[in-house]
């Protein structure tokens, strides 16, 4: 579903962002991706949703490979992640609805259809009571649920997820993971970048630790 | 298909929703591109009615030969003769009296006066065409034909019909250069403002191009943006014209009331109306492609 190989990132200025990395997921699988601030978490996350092109090696991302991806092909590519962001990338100048349905709006189904699956994916998440809000008004544990929900409205087949409990307190953390765990008892595949141990230790599951751009427990 | 379609009706309803949302900015924006497309729009109609006035008149080069008023019925086919001979006359048709009087009688105001007179004034004329246009073969020809003993008056004058042509055409020209200076301007307001629109709407786009948003899709609602811009402005320059047209109308029927004439300036015709609306229309397309093709592709997700 995933695969590195070999894979290097060099920034313009010669800041190396990964060295070499290479490792392989399932379908399914949900894993974690840890390691300190600037360890590479963010710039691996975004080589799988080809916000960033590999300067070596190859990112193969359901049968994609990212490197050779052209311009054109990206959204394609992005439509069928479900990206989730710490700092969640929602839209204030629209409802909470609205921000949900945006993913449905660049695939042309119909506003009926798309109406039913946002509200769906906001009940999945527990903030359909709240769909008329502004995303301004929810708490930083509702807008991670909304940027989930926004990021699930495609059904998408991997979920990537940078930090998404980070600057939020225990309980709205836990709640966020069990929201994930949910998609990843559907099948869904998951790949979720953290420095919360305590996350991990709630939901043990296969860790890929990251340090100074290098793999160090694949 | 059925998608496509959607998705450009979204950007319609998009776009125009933008426009009701910054109703004082989108009125100025179309008042800009509407005082700009008026100048020429006004004048393009002011000169299709001038070239309307002009063409009435024969630009041929021709000299009216008009036989005095004791000339017999054989000095006019002596006369009629002569010109058929010269290689210079490309044709010569007779114009008895009577039926000039009858033509002259058809003319708005002439009717009633001609009626008060007891006999016909007006003489036997030929009118004469010449192979040559240039001028001094029209004048050698008078010359020669104001000496013959049966004629009068020989009036060689298709020169100042030949003159509004040509000033006719200078403007309409000058006209085209406006507009075209006008149009840079257009296509400048229309790309500032879909520039700023561009800017406004940063996160928006770069959140889209995450989520999976095409370049068409994003690009979408700023063409038709700038379109409807450039239609706002089309018809307001539509209303300027046939307003300013209007007005002048006032002044031009007094005057062409003294000729004894019922002329007045026509508004553009639906086909030239519509010429202007798509031409508008265009412009802000243009604009808007040209601020997109330069500032959307710089807003990337990070």
């Amino acid at each position: 579903m995933i695969s590195f190989s070999e894979v290097a990132k060099r920034y313009p200025g010669g800041q190396e962002g990964l060295r070499g990395v290479s490792f392989a997921i399932e379908g399914g699988e949900f894993v974690f991706l840890t390691g300190r601030s600037g360890a590479g978490k963010s710039t691996l996350l975004k080589l799988v949703a080809a916000i960033e092109r590999p300067t070596s090696g190859a990112v193969v991302v359901n049968g994609q490979n990212v490197g050779a991806l052209k311009r054109s092909a990206v959204p394609y590519l992005r439509r069928n992640l479900g990206l989730v962001f710490q700092d969640q990338k929602l839209l204030y100048d629209r409802s909470v609805f609205d921000n949900v349905v945006l993913p449905l709006a660049f695939t042309g189904i119909a506003h009926r259809n798309a109406a039913k699956r946002a509200r769906a994916a906001l009940d999945k998440v527990g903030l359909l009571a709240r769909e008329r809000a502004n995303p301004i008004q929810l708490s930083g544990g509702e807008q991670q649920r909304l940027a989930i929900a926004r990021a699930v409205v495609n059904r998408p087949s991997i979920i990537i997820a940078d930090e998404p409990t980070a600057n939020l307190d225990a309980e709205s953390a836990a709640r966020i993971l069990d929201v994930l765990l949910s998609f990843h008892e559907v099948g869904v595949t998951l790949l979720v970048s953290t420095h919360d141990t305590a996350l991990i230790e709630r939901a043990p599951r296969r860790v890929l630790e990251l340090r100074d751009g290098r793999l160090v427990q694949p | 298909m059925m998608g496509w379609l959607r998705q450009h009706g979204q950007a319609l309803r998009g776009a125009l929703a933008k426009l009701a949302m910054q109703r004082l900015a989108s009125l100025l924006n179309a008042l800009v591109i509407g005082v700009a497309l008026a100048l020429p729009a006004g004048g393009y109609a002011v000169l299709e009615n001038l070239r309307g006035i002009a063409s009435r008149f024969s630009l041929e080069p021709q000299v009216s030969v008009f036989l005095a008023p004791e000339a017999k019925s054989a000095d006019a086919d002596a006369l009629g003769r002569r010109l058929r001979e010269d290689r210079r006359v490309a044709s010569s048709r007779y114009v008895p009296k009577d039926e000039a009087l009858k033509s002259l009688s058809r003319t708005e105001g002439f009717a009633e006066i001609l009626a008060a007179l007891e006999k016909n004034p007006l003489p036997d004329a030929f009118v004469v065409k010449l192979r040559d246009p240039d001028p001094a073969a029209l004048e050698s020809l008078a010359v020669e034909l104001r000496a013959l003993a049966a004629v009068t008056h020989v009036q060689a004058d298709s020169s100042w019909a030949r003159r509004i042509a040509a000033l006719v055409e200078i403007a309409r020209v000058g006209m085209l250069i406006l507009a075209a200076l006008l149009a840079v301007g257009l296509l400048a307001v229309t790309f500032n403002s879909i520039r700023l629109q561009i800017l406004t709407q940063r996160d928006e786009i770069e959140v889209s191009r995450l989520l999976g948003a095409t370049d068409g899709f994003i690009q979408r609602p700023f063409y038709y943006l700038g379109a409807l811009q450039g239609l706002a402005g089309g018809l307001v320059a539509l209303g300027a014209v046939g307003g300013g047209i209007g007005l002048l109308n006032q002044g031009v029927r007094r005057l062409a009331a003294t000729y004894g004439s019922g002329f007045e300036l026509a508004l553009l015709d639906p086909g030239d109306a519509l010429a202007l609306l798509a031409f508008a229309s265009l412009l802000g397309w243009l604009g808007a492609n040209l601020s997109v093709s330069m500032y959307l592709r710089e807003i990337e997700p990070k």
